[in-house]
């Protein structure tokens, strides 16, 4: 490691550096971000869950996003895996079902960019699917 | 995903460095290198259930987990995402799985500054640390701020210092830059000595670069450009951490010969401490790191104006000094926004003894002690009753049922009796003897005090023996009185800080608990069963069937009767050893 050399220095390097921890920055202050959570029982990885995830993360990423998207277990409706449970800042929880990859780019585009609702909202058959 | 896994030096005797082994081993066999990486952090304050993992971003927070469970958790958590529920945290109340540290009561009420990095960076990574905004308080104050604005906002900010006195940390700071001299140093005390005490330790273990560049601001406001860490040496881990992190800090160029391309220079040395409890007091401690006895000076001077080797040395605490880059990132402002009005910022404390999570905290000053007891504590062990709560070690008093509300600030203590100091709290409930804990505490001191002044090397060990003779059954009600003014005279006129303020747990106890002391004194009695000599061992003749077995298991002698008739115990003769009421088949013995 070279020196650093004035404060504009440290900036640069601390720049660098934010993204190996912005992963525990955000989940320290989940309320303030989008929370996203996605089903991965053994059904929902059967049914594509874990490509869904990853997508997630790559393209919030790109498109600029904060977003904090974790894994859950179960969320007790198989009969529509792919799952994924939606928290935006300061709104109740919304769950969408039969999430492919294209619904995953509406729902970036529609919901969590604009809050404009789209098709395949499950009704919660339970309070919280903490 | 990440896994933190607490590296303090309560986990790591419980095998966290196994923990992070089994993880990375685990993780690697599945090729999940590039999915989840384990992080070895400072302690996350939940000791009680230690050792701690933690999985983020869902925060899910693993409590006493061994090596063996990390394949469980790869497994389970990082590949398939299902919690391992065996090892979630229990909610003691519901008694239901917790399954993230947000819905811990325990973590709720708390703010933390000063433990900001702990629990959450690798200490051992500078990195981690910069990228948490570290250096960026000692590169502002540096390029766009004078010496004298630096101290303003730390004087704005209204810190105290928390190694017990309580001191403005900024004026100490201006008096010190305007003492002229060729040389000054800056000292951090991390010698901690009160019983039960580890909050220093940890944020040195969990977030050593906070101090490392809160000296060199100091530094750089003071006019010095040396810093000493007095640190005890049975804080291996602590120390090991804080080397690691200098010499990082010198090869990054952030302590050494022109800082951030300025001409300021600063660096730090360790000294060690042989872990008197004297040696804190700030006097004893410059001698000690001189070469010369541990033994306090008569203040005036203030270390300030002639300390180390007669230089000006601005001596504070750990934990003050943690506070010092957020103050000067996020402004005085903000911080003085915190608390009450004339104590600013949280209060780290150590919370031990009967509580049931035992553990690191940090509040907001102005908690009060119910929050803290029972909402952060989670109340009294085994459903037992809340009798007091000993703050300031063996400075300080205890604190009882009608100081529960009270918010918590420097200020509120003294006047309560107690004190603030540097952090220890311990709990107490109905099975503890006030007396005896007075005792504890006097114990500490006589065996503490250097020797050097009258008042309390002889005045210490009289009350100590005054207390003894109460708790044996042998005390007076002029005892009691003496007690008092013993106390006073000890307290006027001892030398040092340690004099003045060791009589503070029996004058706290006589105030808050009179009944008990005066119980033990006219009826003999120890209401929480715990002075042995005051203990009564009789046979309820009723329930006693004659069997013998006591008689023939007393060592002294003690029990007679005849066979099949009720025996009797000579009180006398009795040891109160025990050993009658556990032969007992039929109940008949008790404990008045
Ligand atoms: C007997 C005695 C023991 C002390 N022990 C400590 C200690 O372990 N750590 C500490 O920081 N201050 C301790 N102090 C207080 C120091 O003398 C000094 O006031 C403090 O380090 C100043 O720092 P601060 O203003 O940041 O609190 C002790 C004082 C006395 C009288
Ligand atoms: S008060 Fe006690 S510790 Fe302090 S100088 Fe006197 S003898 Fe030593």
């Amino acid at each position: 490691m070279t020196k650093i050399k004035s404060l504009a220095d440290l900036r640069r390097v601390k720049d660098d550096l934010q993204e190996k921890i912005r992963l525990r920055e955000n989940a320290d202050n989940p309320e303030k971000l989008v929370q996203i959570k996605v089903g991965m029982a053994t059904s929902g990885i059967a049914s594509g869950a874990k490509e869904v995830m990853s997508y997630l993360i790559e393209e919030l990423d790109k498109r600029n996003v904060e977003a904090v998207v974790s894994q859950t277990g179960d969320m007790g409706y198989c009969y529509a895996e792919p799952t994924i449970e939606v928290i935006l800042p300061g709104k109740e929880p919304v769950v969408f079902g039969k999430v492919t990859l294209k619904k995953a780019d509406e729902i970036i585009e529609k919901y969590i960019k604009n809050g404009e609702l789209v098709d395949g909202i499950i009704p919660r058959n339970y309070e919280t699917i903490e | 995903m990440h896994l933190l896994v607490c590296g303090g030096t309560g986990c790591r005797s419980a095998e966290s460095d196994a923990i992070v082994d089994s993880l990375n081993k685990a993780i690697a066999d599945r090729g999940l290198e590039n999915d989840a990486k384990v992080v070895m952090t400072g302690c996350f304050g939940f000791c009680e259930k230690g050792p701690i993992v933690k999985v983020l971003p869902d925060n899910t927070f693993y409590t006493q987990v061994t090596p063996a469970d990390a394949e469980e958790i790869v497994a389970e958590h990082i590949y398939k995402g299902r919690r391992v529920n065996r090892l979630l945290y229990i909610n003691p109340e519901s008694q239901e799985h917790v399954e993230d540290s947000k819905h811990m009561g325990f973590y709720r009420k708390q703010i933390r500054i000063a433990l900001r990095n702990c629990g959450f960076i690798d200490p051992e990574n500078i990195e981690e640390y910069i990228a948490r905004d570290g250096y960026s308080a000692l590169g502002k104050v540096l390029t766009e701020m004078t010496p004298e604005e630096a101290i303003q906002s730390i004087i704005k900010s209204g810190l105290r210092g928390r190694g017990g006195g309580g001191f403005p940390t900024g004026l100490k700071w201006d008096i010190t830059r305007k003492v002229a001299a060729e040389k000054k140093y800056v000292v951090c005390n991390a010698d901690e000595g009160d019983p039960g005490a580890f909050m220093d330790r940890s944020i040195l273990e969990g977030d050593p670069h906070s101090v490392i560049e809160a000296m060199a601001i100091n530094g750089y406001c003071t006019g010095a450009s040396y810093g000493l860490v007095y640190i005890r040496a049975e804080y291996p881990l602590a120390i090991n951490r804080l080397k690691t992190a200098i010499g990082q800090a010198r090869e990054y160029g952030l302590l050494g010969n022109g800082i951030l391309g300025t001409d300021f220079s600063f660096d730090i040395e360790l000294r060690y401490g042989a872990g008197a409890f004297v040696c804190g007091e700030e006097t004893a401690l410059i001698h000690s790191m001189e070469g010369m006895r541990g033994e306090p000076t008569f203040k005036p001077p203030f270390p300030s104006e002639s300390g180390y080797l007669g230089y000006p040395t601005n001596v504070n605490n750990v934990e003050t000094y943690a506070n010092i880059p957020v103050i000067i990132t996020k402004g005085p402002e903000w911080f003085a926004s915190i608390g009450t009005e004339k104590s600013k910022g949280t209060k780290v404390f150590a919370l031990a003894g009967k509580i049931n999570n035992v553990g690191l905290i940090e509040v907001p000053m102005g908690t009060t002690l119910r929050e803290v007891i029972y909402e952060i504590g989670g109340g009294i062990k085994d459903g037992k009753n809340f009798k007091a709560v000993q703050t300031g070690g063996p400075s300080g008093g205890c604190l009882t049922t009608k100081h529960l509300d009270t918010p918590i600030d420097y200020d509120n203590l003294l006047a309560a009796g107690s004190m603030m100091g540097s952090g220890g709290m311990i709990v107490m409930d109905e099975d503890d003897c006030m007396v005896s804990i007075a005792k504890f505490y006097l114990e500490f001191t006589v065996e503490e005090s250097c020797g050097k002044c009258t008042p309390c090397r002889v005045g210490n060990k009289r009350l100590h023996e005054i207390l003894e003779k109460i708790t044996r059954g042998e005390g007076t009600m002029k005892d009691l009185e003496k007690l008092r003014n013993l106390g006073q005279v000890i307290k006027d006129t001892a030398l040092c800080g340690l004099g003045q303020t060791s009589p503070n747990p029996v004058l706290s106890n006589l105030d808050n608990f009179w009944d008990e002391f005066v119980e033990h004194v006219t009826e003999k009695k120890c209401r929480a069963g715990q002075c042995k000599h005051l203990l009564r061992y009789v046979i309820e003749p009723d329930a006693c069937v004659g069997c013998t077995a006591c008689a023939r298991n007393c060592p002294v002698n003690a029990i007679t009767g005849e066979r099949k008739k009720a025996h009797e115990i000579n009180q006398e003769i009795c040891i109160k050893c025990g050993a009658c009421v556990e032969k007992c088949k039929f109940n008949a013995i008790f404990v008045r």
